[in-house]
């Protein structure tokens, strides 16, 4: 084969290429301009104000196909599938609670996005920004509304590798202090200090006192639900294969995913309720794999997302292991209850 | 070129032949080194972008925690291993199969782009992704054999480090391509994958069409010629390719994987969160920019000189870790040195290694210093993550100081005589 004949070869195959590479790119663009549109049969989204002292209310955010995608929006909490009010304010992940707000948003830069976490007022106004250092994942408010906390995950530690680790930061809303990973907090396993090069934190929830929360701990292939004391500084492990956990409104109960044995390896969680007291484990009627942190509605009704048609949809259950789960709600993800 | 390299060149750089005749015009870049090194840079763009975008697919595409990925890790690093070894050994029998091992190396990693399009869940992408490594596995020994083989051996440093730079190029220029098409659409990942697709399968093209097939002199009739896995065993007895080997593994042992330093630099110097992702481009743009000088001063001074100079350079970035100077310009120091320990010691380990294999067994040669030097930097790895465990960070890192300078000082006494000291 001559020079002239390879190179002839070479760019019919390189004209070839581009085009398939062009048109796939004009594809997904052309996408991102239907997904600006609101699709038929959709959930009605409007501009309105959206306070996050609105009693009785959900806020959440919307994954609606419409000029409102992704935007925090609220509905009443009784006819969550009814018209939502959308804020403008985009967020990836949120939580809320006593008039705070944590809204973890990516920042698009010219080559590459970063992310960060706003700490929003009852106005959804920002207070305070924090840098996020992957991709956001979890994040709670406390009840009194005084911490906040969010879990990232966090690739490029290595190069072409695949491994992932996770942070997970709490901030003092009061104060704009912020712990940046909870890896600097003393470890107790099992009654004795423990010390970790491999350990993981995520899926932090508070208790009421605003120094008590619970989160996952990961270390050594194993996951365990830690408590942790925000004065102290230490995590005390209290129970193992533990993911993600909720604490109840009352303290008494945390719901979480568990890895359960026996099942594929793509979808390995069930929903459970631990019970702080005795330890006891309640496996929930959602045959499905879970991989969310699931909100307390109320004392006996869980709500959690699954994926859907447009991202994610949300589900809810009894807290007790009875009933059915049903969908309340399509297209949405990360809901905060105002009481 | 190709065929030209036997042990006779392999002789004539024992008797010194290393340093270039003075006057004579130093010799132009093999094409074929240039084709292997076009070849690396478009598959390298094509699997960054990959990489670039994976996390990001995982959590807010598919919805999916990719802690589970980690398990995968592990396996792979032995796997990857022992198919290089594998490729290494296809490559020599039957005589000058290099770029159709390679070929076929780039060709299974091309097409594992297509197949994260149908891959929704953890297990399928792992599986894609392990496939993917495979094929980067089979055709590293190979390509670094034709390098080697279309380079003279006074050049070869220099042949190698043009070879990194390239590579490197392409590498940081991945991200850059996945980010501007996911700039162009929403959630286009299915166009970045696409894209990468036909990125990767330009590569093969260029190897196929621009990288000679190479015949070895005399072909298969050489009788015992034919290089058997008994013969790429038995290199392992030559004086030259042991030490090489013993030397990068004791110095793999001393080398800290690229994660720990990112992580040691953030927590010492607290480095903000939002430039963590970018410590890494600090080490590939010090690679990048430093690989041709010194893969030519490599040329110059001899190959072991400044493959250990890189070490020298690692040993100086822990200790500058280790001190509590908290200046500015450490991040960018440290950074630079890290990117200059890969310049010294990536490629010109290759043309080292070189000097000691007979062309036949060239391939098999460089796989066994590769897979040693992999094995190595894999075992440190976990025993550098155990004592971060056990005695923390900062003890752990003086571990790897003493380590590294134990090695390193034991490498100088070992290190192969058939090159020009400095």
């Amino acid at each position: 084969m001559t020079v002239r004949t390879r190179i002839l070869i070479l760019l019919s195959a390189v004209a070839a290429l581009a085009a398939v590479g062009l048109a796939s790119v004009l594809h997904a663009s052309a996408r991102a301009d239907r997904r600006d549109r609101p699709q038929a049969g959709g959930p009605q989204v409007t501009s309105g104000t959206v306070s996050l002292t609105g009693h009785g209310r959900m806020v959440f955010r919307n994954m609606a196909w419409g000029p409102h995608r992704d935007e925090l929006t609220s509905v009443p909490a009784a006819g969550p599938a009814g018209p939502r009010t959308a804020s403008g304010v985009k967020c990836l992940r949120f939580y809320a609670a006593s008039g705070t707000g944590v809204c973890l948003q990516a920042v698009h830069g010219p080559v590459s996005d970063t992310y960060r976490a706003l700490l929003l007022d009852a106005r959804l106004r920002t207070r305070h920004h924090y840098d996020v250092p992957g991709i956001p994942s979890r994040a709670r408010v406390s009840p009194t509304g005084h911490f906040a906390a969010w879990t990232a995950f966090v690739g490029g530690d290595s190069y072409a590798g695949t491994n992932f680790s996770t942070r997970t930061a709490i901030v003092d809303t009061r104060t704009g202090v912020l712990i940046p990973t909870l890896e600097a907090f003393r470890i107790v396993r099992d009654g004795h200090p423990y010390r970790a090069a491999d350990a993981n934190f995520w899926g932090v929830t508070f208790a009421g006192d605003d120094r008590t929360f619970y989160a996952t701990l990961a270390t050594g292939g194993h996951t365990y639900l830690v408590r942790g004391d925000l004065r102290a500084r230490t995590v005390t492990t209290l129970h193992a294969n533990v993911e993600c956990p909720s604490l109840s409104p009352d303290g008494t109960r945390v719901a979480y995913k568990k890895r359960v044995a026996g099942l594929s390896k793509d979808a390995p969680w069930r929903l459970y309720v631990l019970d702080l007291r005795t330890m006891h484990e309640t496996p929930l009627a959602e045959p499905r794999s879970v991989d969310d942190q699931a909100v307390w509605k109320d004392p006996r009704t869980l709500v959690y997302a699954l994926p859907g048609d447009y991202g994610a949809d949300l589900y809810e259950i009894p807290a007790n292991g009875s009933g059915h789960p049903h969908r309340i709600s399509p297209a949405a993800v990360s809901p905060a209850y105002l009481p | 070129m190709y065929v030209a390299d036997s042990r006779a060149s392999a002789r004539a750089s024992a008797d010194g032949a290393v340093r270039p005749e003075a006057g004579r015009r130093r010799a132009a870049i093999a094409p074929t080194v240039l084709a292997l090194g076009t070849v690396s840079l478009v598959t390298d763009v094509s699997s960054e972008m990959v990489t670039a975008v994976l996390p990001l697919y995982l959590v807010t595409g598919l919805g999916l925690s990719p802690l589970g990925f980690g398990l995968l890790d592990g396996v792979y690093n032995g796997f990857s291993a022992l198919v290089r070894l594998a490729g290494g050994h296809l490559a020599d029998r039957g005589g000058g199969r290099h770029k159709w091992v390679a070929g076929l190396g780039y060709g299974v990693s091309a097409l594992c782009k297509p197949l994260l399009l149908v891959a929704h869940s953890l297990t399928p992408i792992g599986l894609v992704l392990a496939a993917d490594r495979t094929g980067k596995g089979l055709r590293t020994a190979p390509r670094d054999a034709l390098i080697s083989l279309s380079s003279t051996p006074e050049g070869r440093g220099r042949a190698f480090g043009v070879h990194r730079a390239m590579d490197t190029a392409g590498a940081l220029f991945g991200p850059l391509v996945a980010f501007l098409i996911l700039r162009a659409t929403v959630d286009g990942y299915d166009a970045v994958f696409t894209v990468s697709f036909c990125v990767a399968v330009f590569g093969v093209l260029v190897l196929v069409l621009f990288v000679p097939g190479g015949r070895r002199q005399g072909g298969d009739g050489g009788g015992g010629e034919r290089p058997t896995l008994r013969a790429a065993v038995g290199l392992l007895r030559r004086r030259d390719l042991s030490r090489i080997t013993v030397c990068a593994l004791l110095l793999g042992l001393a080398t800290v994987s690229d994660s720990f330093v990112y992580l040691l630099l953030q927590r010492r110097l607290g480095v903000p969160d939002r430039w963590f992702a970018l410590l890494p481009l600090g080490t590939a743009a010090a690679f990048l920019l430093l690989a041709v000088p010194l893969g030519r001063l490599a040329d110059r001074v001899g190959r072991w000189a400044v493959f250990l100079g890189g070490h020298a350079a690692l040993l100086l970035a822990y200790a500058l870790l280790l001190t509590s100077w908290h200046g500015t310009p450490l991040p960018y120091v440290v950074l630079a040195l890290h990117g200059g320990f890969y310049a010294a010691t990536d490629g010109v380990l290759m043309a080292a290694a070189s000097e000691g294999v007979p062309a036949t067994l060239r391939s098999s040669g460089l796989a066994v210093v590769q897979t040693g030097q992999a094995l190595a930097r894999f075992a440190c790895s976990l025993l550098f993550g155990a004592a971060w465990t056990v005695w923390g960070d900062r003890a752990a890192l003086a571990g790897a100081v003493v380590a590294l300078a134990v090695c390193a000082a034991f490498s100088l006494t070992l290190r192969p005589k058939g090159t020009v000291p400095a």
